[in-house]
């Protein structure tokens, strides 16, 4: 189905699967019960989770399938973010054409970074993305703050002109994004029981791009351009002395994996229209990194499992603190209870990245393939013959 | 006029002189061995072929053309496929993608971006990466991964490589070197094999006379980066000149 063979297809399901049932599958825990706060089925964190998810797939054809390990991509989602808040100051509220200049810009931008950086490969070719990386944060902080807004950020006002919408409502305030009308805040709650289940606009919105981003990235990877990447990463003399020529694969494997950025830049407006320098800084970069590898870079679907790992992490993990741990305890005697919370305080709340901090070096060192590979092990335990890539037996809260 | 013709070839590294005065003519359809004593310059010739090295003086044609100033690439799109001393295939790929990689430069040349269609998709490559497997008696580990291959398996793997690209010249850079008894009779019966089923020029640079002499139709003796003869076999192995050389001290090492 859909040009895939069996094993592909079977994964591309489960993740539409995955993603559309996202609402509630990430809402396993009825409203009113303590566990609620693992719940992640909120609008925003969804969102989050789909675009990270799209970041992390096309750093993954770069990354994984060639090797090339970049620090600047963050640059490229900051430069689709401005784009897209551009076209909604000048344009229209319309996410369509916000996205697609954002997709446009960031591969110009990639296109002229990766055609210098990748002069050199290795460490050096990393430094060049971060040293290009952190000149474009710099600049969108400072210099171009024309452009950029500085440090406040990119934000739309009531008197932007925006040519084919409304500069303002008719109650006066700031019209909000939508695709041909359909608005990305709207919501529909929906209450069974204990549970309540939200389904928003923008999550689907995402959902949907990232299914195509993931389906096209399956597509790469089987076809003979993600062949000749992966050949490039395994020996690139052979390479040369088979007749090819390394630099056109790595460039285009980079341009798209910056175009992918820009999508996910672009999406990041659409769902908040504003844009910040921050979001181009190298700590952004090293965390699509951390995405990727811990999924498991060169996988199909690691790095969105990476993706929806690290940004459950930082949303659900960060916000137990000690008042939650004293409930969780409080069947104890008072002085096991506080001995308790002593110990687990460091890595809940503001410690959660001890917490990622240790699971990423288990994995590394224990499981170089990342999550995927963990699924796999497990997967085998139970006797079953698992194909590569299959992530069934996972119950990470990612799609 | 050979099919590879090297005239007046120096280099020269520093204050060493690695060639000087290398003249060479390979005629076409023949197998053409260099040999010579540790340092004579072999490796550095052969670079010079492949475009790893530009020599400091002299010409290197190849069918009519020259291949001097052009990357590997390019040569090898000209049709010099070259077989390295430690193997070099794609380590982390299965011995049919191995296999179908060659077979795209050739099709497609340098760099063109197939991202859509599947690999296997490709019933016509595939048919012919098959035949070629066969040829080397690899078929049955076309699903393998390469990284775990014997080394005699990564040679015969990389040959088949070089050879499903129909290149109108094969170097070989010591192809037995390292090898067993037994995997390196097995590697001749191949190279035989290989010279008279198809229409192939083969240059190889040899230590192992046996491998020599049971291959080559003509031989050049290298000595300090400079020809001492070049003629057949059966004089090679007499010749006074060469015996001082080379063969003195390690003929049938």
């Amino acid at each position: 189905m859909f040009g895939l063979q069996k094993k592909d297809t079977n994964l591309l399901l489960i993740v539409i699967a995955l993603t559309m049932l996202a609402p509630f599958i990430l809402n396993p825990f009825p409203t009113d019960s303590g566990l609620a706060q693992f719940n992640a089925g909120y609008p925003d964190l969804m969102q989050r989770f789909v675009i990270f998810g799209i970041f992390a797939i096309g750093f993954n054809i770069l990354f994984g399938l060639t090797g090339y390990l970049s620090f600047g991509h963050a640059a490229f989602l900051g430069v689709g973010s401005y784009s897209a808040v551009w076209m909604f100051k000048l344009l229209s509220m319309n996410i369509l054409p916000a996205i697609i200049l954002s997709v446009v810009i960031a591969g110009l931008f990639s296109l002229l970074i990766g055609w210098i950086s990748l002069r050199r490969t290795g460490i050096y070719f990393s430094i060049l993305t971060l040293a290009f990386a952190q000149m474009s944060f710099a600049l969108a902080y400072s210099v171009l703050t024309p452009i950029t807004n500085g440090e406040t950020g990119l934000q739309i006002t009531l008197d932007d002109p925006r040519i084919l919408g409304i500069s303002q409502t008719a109650d006066g305030s700031i019209p909000v994004t939508n695709l041909f009308g359909m608005e990305m805040r709207a919501t529909t709650d929906l209450a069974l029981g204990a549970w309540s289940f939200t389904f928003s606009m923008g999550y689907y919105v995402c959902a949907v791009l990232m299914i195509l981003a993931f389906y096209m990235s399956i597509r790469i990877f089987r076809s003979p351009f993600g062949m000749m990447l992966r050949a490039i990463k395994s020996n690139q003399t052979r390479m040369n002395y088979t007749g090819l020529n390394p630099k056109p694969y790595t460039l285009a494997a980079f341009v798209i994996s910056g175009m992918y950025a820009g999508l996910a830049g672009g999406l990041m407006a659409s769902m908040d229209p504003l844009a910040g320098a921050e979001r181009m800084q190298w700590t952004a970069s090293g965390e699509v990194v951390l995405m990727t590898i811990l999924g498991g870079a060169g996988t199909l679907i690691g790095p969105v499992l990476g993706a929806g790992m690290i940004k459950y992490f930082e949303n659900i993990f960060s916000k137990i603190n000690d008042n939650v741990l004293h409930t969780w305890f409080s069947f104890m005697p008072d002085g096991l209870e506080n001995l308790m919370v002593g110990i687990l305080h460091p890595f809940v709340g503001k410690g959660w990245h001890l917490t990622l901090g240790i699971i990423f070096m288990l994995v590394v060192a224990f499981l170089p393939g990342g999550l995927v590979e963990g699924g796999q092990r497990i997967g085998r335990m139970f006797g079953r013959k698992k194909p590569t890539d299959d992530t069934s037996a996972k119950t990470e809260p990612a799609e | 006029m050979g099919i590879l013709e090297v005239k007046d070839v120096g280099k020269r590294f520093g204050g060493l002189k690695a060639l000087s005065d290398v003249n060479l003519s390979v005629a076409e359809n023949t197998c053409h061995a260099i040999i010579g004593p540790n340092g004579a310059g072999k490796s550095t010739l052969l670079n010079c072929l492949v475009g790893k090295l530009i020599p400091d003086t002299g010409s290197v044609m190849f069918d009519g053309q020259s291949v001097l100033g052009r990357s590997p690439h390019e040569i090898n799109q000209m049709g010099i496929s070259r077989v390295f001393q430690t193997p070099e295939i794609f380590s982390d790929l299965s011995v049919m993608e191995n296999m179908m990689i060659p077979l795209f430069a050739r099709r497609d040349g340098a760099y063109r971006l197939h991202a859509y269609h599947s690999v296997l998709s490709e019933a016509e490559l595939v048919t012919k990466a098959e035949q070629m497997l066969a040829d080397v008696n690899m078929l049955d580990k076309r699903n393998m991964h390469t990284a775990s291959m014997s080394r005699g398996d990564k040679r015969r793997l990389e040959m088949a490589m070089c050879l499903i690209q129909e290149p109108k010249l094969l170097l070989l850079d010591e192809p037995t070197a390292g090898m067993a008894r037994a995997d390196t009779n097995n590697t001749i019966d191949l190279l035989k094999q290989i010279k008279d089923s198809r229409n192939i020029t083969i240059a190889i640079i040899e230590h192992d006379m046996h491998v020599v002499f049971s291959l080559a139709d003509r031989i050049t003796v290298l000595a300090q980066g400079t020809p001492l003869v070049e003629d057949v076999p059966e004089k090679i192995k007499g010749h006074p000149k060469v015996k001082e050389a080379y063969l003195g001290e390690t003929a049938h090492a």
